[in-house]
């Protein structure tokens, strides 16, 4: 009998076993493999256990390598730029768009087309764009009468201009969210603020935004994770450049790996992008765990009355 | 206190004609009831009232002066809602003090505005509570809480109670009953359930359909219905309709169907003279049927009792007519026998006599 519900108890687990397994292998063999790697001076004509197993050095490079501190610095300056302007414009756009007017549907669809877009085309649509002699802009630009302006090719315009192409990009992908959770909102709610004597502003913010700040936090995390590892567009406007005005932290570790070869030095760069984004996928968790137990600890009070 | 006049207000939604011209006119520190069932424009006229719904055509004014241009919250007017409608992030006093915080009134005059009503509600306790964390009823005094609190001239209720358990709206509804005595203002409230609607209003209105079927005191409407839409949607249980064709029975104007007979008071017979068509719906409330051992000549119903419901004092008898239902209301201690054929009668001015076609009362 004993035996029996013993072997009930464990089939499940016996049954889910070969799934996990393989998702564990999945998930921590390439893991575990960057992680071994970043303790290695290799270079990719070795293969990996030829390489020369040489402890913290990388990481103590990193530490006195001011070009990788550069490319960071560049790195959290561009998610800050980006991240900061996208939930204002997009949350801007949302609030302006959340009503009935005809046609409305077509306009949301035309508003998240960019977000569609693979990256390595809206790179080469925006060089092109920005191109100095051929390039919309400039064209515009010069018949409007105003000087041309050097877009990817000055170390000042080149970070403007990758920023601008990221928030047309992804300015839809929070748009789309606060659109979302701004019809969540209680109608009631916000007709109880009209009679209360609220304007539209006055609305907006003290009903509005205070009931979507659970989204727009989950939002804004999420566009920062992938704020800091944005490559293709970076890449392929201005590969870094000019100078390293524009080399954030995922196109160095590339260039790292790619064109100086250091296999070992690029992995120790990876491993320190992962534990930043770890800490930010945490904090999300953590928020997420804090509003679940007072939705809970809510429900509790009202069922005891 | 403001005197609120509907005039000729119509609703549409694209070409579905919700209100077909409403006209009413409330009278100071009136509490109005406005009840029907679901679909029928109550909770539109309300809407329309309080300015969060558009108005079609038609006019409302306000002590003469037409409002229907104003936004809302300049038509000196405060609502309850149904489910509430309170702030989710702010606590009950901020809840309450929304309003005043933007007028920018001085602070303290906001806390002993808050303090006062939340004394009055019995919140004074949950002030730093937020709605999740308060019960049905608690939210529904912070919801009243927040409209007394800004002192307007009239108060609006869609369907306040209707979210709340049985028990709780009846002490609810006392408590509204109560706060109306008090504070003396004009109250427009909408409801679908009758009960509510008797026990609270000066003035009930009856709405069906987007029409006013017809308004007045609870009194009136329960005593003389003009159609039986309002009879029978007032009173519990409802009233008893059962088709006749008039009759002269020794000289006495009488309506006889299958299975019962009843002699009509002299004025409505008079009335039934002149009416063109003889077919008649009778309305009977369960509570005018009285048992008799003997068989009346002019006011005889052959009832068959089917089930008898004990609520307490009284007993409700489901019992057939013939084919059609009829319900009798009696005191408990009237035991009798069912599945017999039994003798009930009615007091002639106790007969509401409708037209069946049009359904008008005569």
């Amino acid at each position: 009998m004993d035996v029996v519900k013993k072997i009930n108890k464990f089939t499940p687990y016996m049954l889910l076993a070969p799934a996990g397994i393989i998702l564990l292998l999945a998930l921590l063999y390439p893991i575990g493999y960057m992680v071994y790697a970043s303790f290695l001076d290799w270079s990719p004509s070795q293969h990996i256990g030829q390489a020369e197993f040489i402890g913290l050095r990388n990481y103590i490079n990193l530490w006195n390598d001011a070009a990788f501190f550069e490319s960071f610095g560049v790195t959290l300056k561009f998610a800050f730029f980006v991240v900061v302007l996208e939930m204002i414009i997009g949350v801007g756009l949302a609030l302006l768009l959340d009503r009935e007017i005809r046609g409305m549907s077509v306009l949301r669809v035309i508003f998240i087309l960019p977000m569609m877009i693979a990256p390595i085309v809206v790179g080469l649509m925006w060089r092109y764009m920005y191109h100095p002699t051929v390039g919309v802009f400039n064209r515009t630009l010069k018949e409007w009468g105003f000087e041309s302006i050097p877009w990817l090719s000055d170390s000042g315009w080149a970070f403007y201009g990758v920023i601008i192409a990221d928030v047309w990009q992804w300015t839809p992908f929070i748009f789309i969210l606060a659109l979302a959770a701004m019809q969540g909102l209680p109608r009631s709610a916000l007709e109880a603020a009209e009679l209360d004597g609220a304007g539209e502003w006055q609305k907006i913010v003290h009903i509005k935004l205070p009931l979507m700040l659970p989204v727009l936090i989950i939002t804004l995390l999420l566009r920062l994770i992938d704020a800091f590892k944005v490559l293709e567009v970076v890449l392929i406007m201005t590969n870094g450049g000019p100078g390293l005005s524009t080399e954030i932290l995922a196109l160095r570790i590339f260039r790292t790996a790619q064109e100086f070869q250091e296999l070992g030095y690029s992995a120790a760069m990876s491993n320190i992008l992962l534990i930043l984004l770890m800490l930010l996928t945490i904090a999300m968790f953590v928020y997420n765990k804090i509003q679940e137990n007072r939705a809970s600890k809510m429900c509790a009070m009202i069922e005891k009355g | 206190m403001p005197i609120i006049e509907l005039k000729n207000l119509v609703k549409r939604y694209g070409s579905f004609k919700v209100l077909h011209g409403i006209n009413l006119k409330m009278v100071e520190n009136e509490f109005t009831v406005f009840v029907g069932p679901s679909g029928c424009g109550k909770s539109t006229t309300l809407r329309m009232i309080a300015g969060l719904e558009t108005v079609t055509a038609g006019d409302i004014t306000i002590n003469g002066n037409s409002i229907i241009n104003l936004e809302p919250k300049s038509r000196d007017l405060a609502m309850v809602f149904q489910d509430y409608a309170l702030y989710p992030h702010m606590n009950v006093a901020k809840n309450m003090s929304f309003a005043l915080r933007l007028q920018r009134a001085p602070k303290a005059e906001i806390k002993q505005k808050v303090e006062a009503v939340a004394e009055t509600l019995g919140l004074t306790d949950f002030l730093h509570r937020k709605p999740g964390e308060l019960s049905g009823g608690q939210r529904q005094r912070v919801a009243i809480g927040r409209a007394l609190i800004r002192d307007s001239g009239t108060f609006l209720f869609d369907e306040p109670l209707s979210n709340l358990d049985a028990k709780l709206r009846g002490k609810m509804r006392a408590e509204l009953a109560l706060m109306h005595q008090r504070v003396n203002k004009n109250m427009i409230y909408v409801t679908h359930d009758q009960i509510e609607a008797m026990t609270l209003a000066d003035r009930i209105v009856v709405m069906h359909g987007g029409h006013i079927q017809q308004h007045g005191s609870p009194q009136e409407l329960f005593n003389e219905p003009c159609n039986k839409f309002v009879a029978g949607f007032l009173g519990s249980p409802p009233m008893n309709f059962l088709d006749g064709d008039v009759i002269s029975k020794n000289g006495v104007v009488c309506v006889e169907g299958d299975g019962f007979i009843v002699a009509v008071s002299d004025e409505k017979g008079k009335a039934l003279n002149e009416q063109k068509s003889k077919q008649i719906t009778i309305g009977v409330r369960p509570s005018d049927l009285t048992y008799s051992e003997e068989k009346q000549a002019l006011s005889n119903f052959a009832l068959r009792v089917v089930v008898s419901e004990y609520i307490g004092t009284q007993s409700v008898l489901l019992t057939k007519c013939f084919t059609q239902d009829v319900s009798v209301e009696l005191k408990s201690d009237q035991i009798l026998p069912k599945n017999k054929i039994l003798n009930f009668t009615a007091l002639a001015d106790k007969v509401h006599l409708f037209d069946r076609v049009t359904e008008i009362a005569i």
